[in-house]
This record gives structure tokens, sequence and C-alpha cells, in this order.
């Protein structure tokens, strides 16, 4: 109530008229303030709905806890892995080593995607040539590559890195192909006539114009990076958090399984915060957003 | 006014030549369609031709013919009399639409043809705040197109093309996005702009009141496949008061004699439709 101004109407000449209700004036600001917490208390509710029902659930006796895990015992395990470290090592260790797999994945992917969506897309003749088998490689299921690079790159991590860099090539590829493709004609007429020259339109036109393309990408792209290497290492490895969930699946742990994922979700979002921020940067050219998106 | 008067001055003094030029595609469904066919034009050095037509009937097609982002399929195109073989230095382009680059702001903008022609950074900007100047935009260097109104984008427009000291100015239909005040205003700009620059104009509208205003002549297109079917000499003296020279009865005399040669095009056109 405190940023609801009242203000007196203009007093009515006419006596007999009823005194006139003070006029409430509520800021735009205010009621979007007033949006934002009630959305943030509703979301709070839905949390707390979900877990909340989950650990009673388990309390209650409706839903086992050995195949499902409980709210408090994945905290604990959380706890436990962070005081004590997991059972193949210190927990810092091993989302330290499947950060570094996936990040490296992400990096040589998205710029081996990027070069060459770019390089694709300003040539015809490299696309028709090459479009078929990206094509092909794309329908292929990716993750079964993940056998293949064990086999030849061992348990280390270039086996991981690998199976990310797969991941995370053709989104990041598509996405800037397809950028390329889309900038607008007139633009690269207008720098044509200008007095640009074919790789100064590709810098200044073309390369600005799929950057949104790209970035998108990279959104997507590094939840799978995440996923290559850990499927890399579930399938194979020494230490990582792949390893870890497989570890946990194989000694029955349900909270251990949910603990990991959890903390694979915490590197994901962060990772996610990073990308966007980026994203800000680059794209600071574009109008603002309208509220609410 | 007739189809001698057509091809204007000596083609081999004009700046821009079109000789019997057609321009055909081929649609998806394998149907050749037709956009220019044996056209023919001239523009002398400084002069301002403004051409006219039906909707669809080929206007653009020949700007980008003459800038050389596209060939034509018989013909001869000729800029100062040798053929046109890609883009040529001397040719600047307004376009309909927004073609200012939306991620750079106005000073990088205006810049950008001399920084790719190979001008150094701290000259090319200095040029380009000077011509920021000319288009009445001092103040805005620093904001980024979408922060503009359409009239001031398409003044960062102007300012780019006159940068590059252009002395052939195609322009395609560019005021025609822009409200009756507005596209006045820039009318009359663009006119001191080239009055200083001297450039030879073909600018194509669909506007004929706007082709009469500006124009030394107004070219006629036929419906498609566009040719010349008329040009008029416009003997408005200048420099010219763009508010007030509309209802000067010569102007209206003027407008009323193409008025009657387009719309026999326009009703033809939309037969064909």
């Amino acid at each position: 109530m405190a940023n609801v101004a009242t203000l007196p109407t203009a007093r009515a000449p006419d006596a007999r008229s009823p005194a006139p209700e003070p006029l409430r004036i509520e800021s735009l600001a205010d009621r979007q303030r007033r949006r934002r917490r009630l959305v943030l208390a509703l979301r709070l509710a839905v949390l707390v709905f979900l877990v909340g029902g989950w650990e009673l659930g388990v309390r209650a006796g409706a839903i086992d806890p050995f195949f499902f895990g409980q709210p408090s015992a994945i905290a604990d395990k959380l706890v436990d892995w962070s005081v004590n470290g997991t059972s193949i090592g210190p927990l810092w260790w091993q989302v330290g080593v499947t950060i570094y797999e996936a990040g490296a994945g992400f990096l040589i992917g998205a710029v081996l995607g990027v070069l060459c969506g770019i390089a694709l897309g300003r040539n015809a003749l490299l696309a028709d040539v090459f479009s078929i088998y990206i094509k092909v490689a794309n329908s292929i299921p990716r993750v079964v590559l993940g056998s293949i690079f064990i086999v030849a790159l061992g348990l280390g991590s270039p086996s991981k890195i690998a199976l990310a860099v797969v991941m995370v090539f053709f989104v990041v590829f598509a996405n800037a192909f397809q950028g390329v493709r889309e900038a607008d004609k007139n633009l690269i007429a207008n720098a044509r006539i200008l007095g640009a020259t074919r790789w100064q339109i590709t810098q200044a036109v073309v390369i600005p114009s799929a950057l949104s393309w790209i970035l998108a990408s990279l959104h997507v792209s590094f939840g799978f990076a995440l996923v290559g290497a850990i499927v890399g290492e579930f399938l194979g490895a020494r230490e990582g958090m792949g390893l870890l969930i497989a570890t946990a699946q194989g000694a029955f742990d349900a909270n251990g399984v949910f603990a990991a994922m959890i903390v694979i979700a915490v590197v994901a979002l962060l990772a996610e915060g990073l990308l966007t921020l980026l994203e800000n940067r680059l794209l600071s050219w574009r109008p603002e957003k309208s509220a609410g998106e | 006014m007739s189809a001698a008067l057509a091809s204007g001055p000596m083609a081999g003094d004009s700046a821009v030549a079109l000789d019997g030029v057609a321009r055909r595609f081929v649609t998806p469904a394998g149907d050749v369609l037709s956009a220019l066919e044996d056209f023919d034009l001239s523009i002398a050095p400084g002069e301002f031709c403004a051409i006219v037509g039906p909707t669809g009937c080929g206007k653009s097609t020949t700007l980008g013919l003459i800038a050389g982002l596209a060939r034509p399929q018989a013909g001869s195109v000729r800029v100062f009399g040798a053929p046109v073989s890609g883009v040529d230095r001397r040719v600047g382009f307004v376009f309909q639409q927004d073609a200012v680059f939306p991620w750079r702001d106005v000073l990088a903008n205006v810049s950008a043809g001399p920084r790719f022609r190979g001008v150094g950074r701290s000259r090319a900007e200095e040029e380009a705040r000077d011509w920021i100047d000319r288009v009445h935009l001092r103040g805005f260097e620093k904001s980024l197109p979408h922060q503009l109104s359409g009239g001031m984008r398409k003044r960062v427009a102007l300012a780019q093309t006159f940068i590059n000291k252009p002395e052939i100015l195609l322009m395609d239909e560019p005021f025609s996005a822009l409200d009756v005040q507005t596209r006045e205003l820039m009318q009359e700009e663009l006119l001191q702009l080239w009055s200083a620059n001297r450039a030879a104009v073909l600018f194509v509208t669909h506007d004929l009141d706007e082709a009469i205003l500006l124009a030394d002549r107004v070219a006629v297109l036929t419906s498609r496949p566009a040719r010349v079917k008329s040009v008029h000499a416009i003997d408005l003296p200048r420099p010219r008061a763009i508010a007030t020279l509309r209802y000067d009865p010569r102007f209206i005399e003027i407008a009323r004699l193409i008025a009657e040669d387009l719309r026999a095009e326009v009703l033809k056109a939309r037969a064909a439709h």
C-alpha cells in the first residue's frame, strides 16, 4: 500500500453531490513489481508442492525410496559427497573433469560448426556437394559413436571430448548454415554496391546476421556437450560425473543418481547464464525486448 | 515525346545507356517470365531521370542491371560507355527497404563505403561526420538504426550512399515507406544533396507527383514486359520548392499529360493479372 499514491480529485462545485473518493493511482512499475513477486511466490509453491509431495509420499509409504529416492536422502548424499568425497574421489574433481571434457568438446565443436556453416553457406558448390553427407551423418544416432571413440581413443578424456564435439558440431553447423542463408539479400546488395569484397561481405554482413542463429544454437548445444561427456564417461572412464552415475547405478543407489543429476543441472544452468551474458553482449544492437519476454 | 527521344542524348556520352535490353526469369513452374523486353533508355551525366510504371512492371529490375547485380539476357547495358560487368565504383544505390546495417551505429554505417574501399578508419570517420552533418543527423553518430525513425534511417542511407561520391545514383522507390510529410522533407533534402554533387540519377517511383517534382525527364514504362513507352521532359525551373510546386499550373498540366499515359498502362497491367 505504500506504493499507492492517493490524490484528491477535483472538488465538485455542487455541494449536493457525494464527497468524491480519493483517486488511487498505481504506477506501472508498482504493478510490474507486484506481478514479479506473485510469479516468484507461485514458483516456490510449485517447488515445495513437488518436492514436499515426493518426500511425504516416501514417508507415507506410497513411493518406494529404493527405486525413486527421497529428497532428504538426496540432500544428505550431496552433503556427504562434498564433505567426505565420493566413492571414486572428491566430488569437485569429478565435476571438474566433466566440465573440462564438455567445455573442450563444446569449444571445438562450436568453432568447427561455425566455420563449416559459414563456408558452406557462402559457397553453393560446397553446400551442394557436402549437404548430403551432413544429412546422413546427422541422422545417425551419434551417441553410439561413443563406443567407437572409447575403443579408438581409450578411457581418458579424449574419447569424451570427441563425443561432445560430434554432439555439438551438427547443431551449431546447421544453425550457422541456416543463418548465413537467411542473411538479408538487401544488406548484401547494399554492401556490394558500397564496395565490399566477398570476404568483407562475409565479415560485415553475413557473420553479424548469422550471429543470432549461432548464439541460439550454442544454448542448446552446451547441453549436448554435457550429454556427450557424461555418456562417454558412462560407457567407460576412470573419473567424471558419468562414472559417478554409473557407480551409483551399480550400487542400486537411486539417491546417488539423483544427486549427480542435480550437480550436472547446476553446471548446465551456470553455463546457460554465461552464454546469455555473451549473447546480450554480442547482440546489444538489437532492439530492447518488450517486458515479459 | 516520341520513341525517338527515348534514347535521349548521343549514347556515346551518356552516363547510363540501355540498348535493346531484355531480362527474363524462369518461374518455378517452368514458364519464362519477361520483365524487360527491348528496353532502350539513356541518361546524360548530371541528369535526373525518373521512371514510373505500373506495379511489378520491372522498374527495379532495370536498376539491378545498371548496378551490376544482375545481367541482361539480351542487349547492352553501358555505364559511361563501358559495358557493365559487375558492381561499378561510380554507382550508388538507395534501396526501397532499410538496407542500413542494423548492428552498426550511424557513424559506422555512413563510413562503411570508404572503409570497404580501403580508406583508413580515422579518415573515413571524419568524412562520415561531415555527411552526417549534411543530412542533419549530428548528435546521432552513436545511435543504432532501430533507435531512429524511418526518415532518419533514410537519411543514414542517403549519407551512406553519397559519401562514395557516386556519379550515377540509382534510387528504388526510396521514400515510398515514409509518411507524406517526411517524404516531402526527404525529397527536398535529396534535391539539395544532388545539386551539390550532380550525379546522373535514375529514380524509380510509383508516385507520379514525386517523379515530376524531382526529375528533368520522366520515363513511363509499359506493363510487363516493360518497355519505355514515352519520355517527358519536365521544364519546371530549378531550384524547385517541393512544398508548393504541386499547385503550379504548369506542374498540373504536365501531371495530367503523363497521368493519361500511365493510366492506360495501369489498366492494361490490371487486366493481365
